[in-house]
């Protein structure tokens, strides 16, 4: 039917611009605090003698 | 424990969490603080993960979790803090089927955060109904029902719905006119 086709074309259109505000918030990359904090919490569980 | 370490795994799932985070609070430093909560909360609670499941799945419940249980202790909401999801949707759609990304964005930003949330994960990322679930810890008929409430409020917001309507409209003024035309001339 044609108000199944039109809500069908609706949901794809917005879709895909879902997918591209969720992509241009992947683009913008990782802040470097992430990466350091990773690296923190290692450091702090060797310190603790995990992973032996 | 000479295994391989899951927390080794968490820096490939960062650039997924924190575009989850920022699609759902539309709110950079409000996702960057959720998305460290959340680095913290997996890495010392990594002995729940259930080894080969699916940890972007985990991450993101944590992540979802840490910003419901921060809205409900800051009891306002943090959305629309950059003031931009205030503006005004009078512009149409393009006519060539995409959306105006500005008034997406704001549109997207007038859903409730489990709308959209929903939307998010089944919409953008291709989670299916039963992972979204899961992620969001309710039943999948309220995903559904939450999706297509979602969508439905987009499509209104964005005049999504309005070639139909045109349709109608025009063939409904036509025949005023031409009513009125014939009683009036």
């Amino acid at each position: 039917m044609t108000d199944q086709r039109q809500s069908d074309r609706r949901d794809e259109v917005i879709d895909e611009s879902l997918r591209r505000v969720y992509e241009e918030a992947v683009e913008e990359g990782i802040p470097d605090r992430f990466k350091s904090l990773l690296e923190q919490l290692k450091q702090q569980d060797s310190d603790q003698g995990r992973g032996k | 424990m000479s295994e391989v370490d899951p927390r080794d795994e968490l820096v490939e799932h960062l650039p997924a969490m924190r575009a989850f985070a920022i699609s759902l609070t539309r709110n950079g430093a409000v996702a960057d603080d959720m998305v460290q909560d959340t680095l913290v909360k997996a890495w010392t609670n990594m002995d729940s993960f259930n080894v080969g499941s699916n940890m972007r799945a985990w991450l993101f419940t944590i992540l979802r979790n840490t910003y419901y249980s921060s809205r409900r202790k800051s009891r306002r909401e943090v959305s629309d803090v950059d003031g931009v999801f205030t503006e005004n949707l009078a512009e149409k759609p393009a006519h060539d089927g995409h959306l105006q990304m500005t008034d997406f964005r704001a549109a997207l930003g007038k859903l409730k955060d489990e709308q959209r949330e929903a939307l998010l994960l089944v919409g953008a990322l291709g989670f299916s109904y039963e992972e979204a679930s899961e992620t969001t810890g309710v039943p999948v008929g309220t995903v559904k029902s939450r999706i297509n409430r979602a969508r439905k409020q987009l499509a209104e917001l964005m005049g999504l719905n309005e070639d139909e309507a045109m349709e109608m409209t025009d063939d409904a003024t036509m025949s005023v006119l031409s009513a009125s035309k014939v009683s009036s001339f």
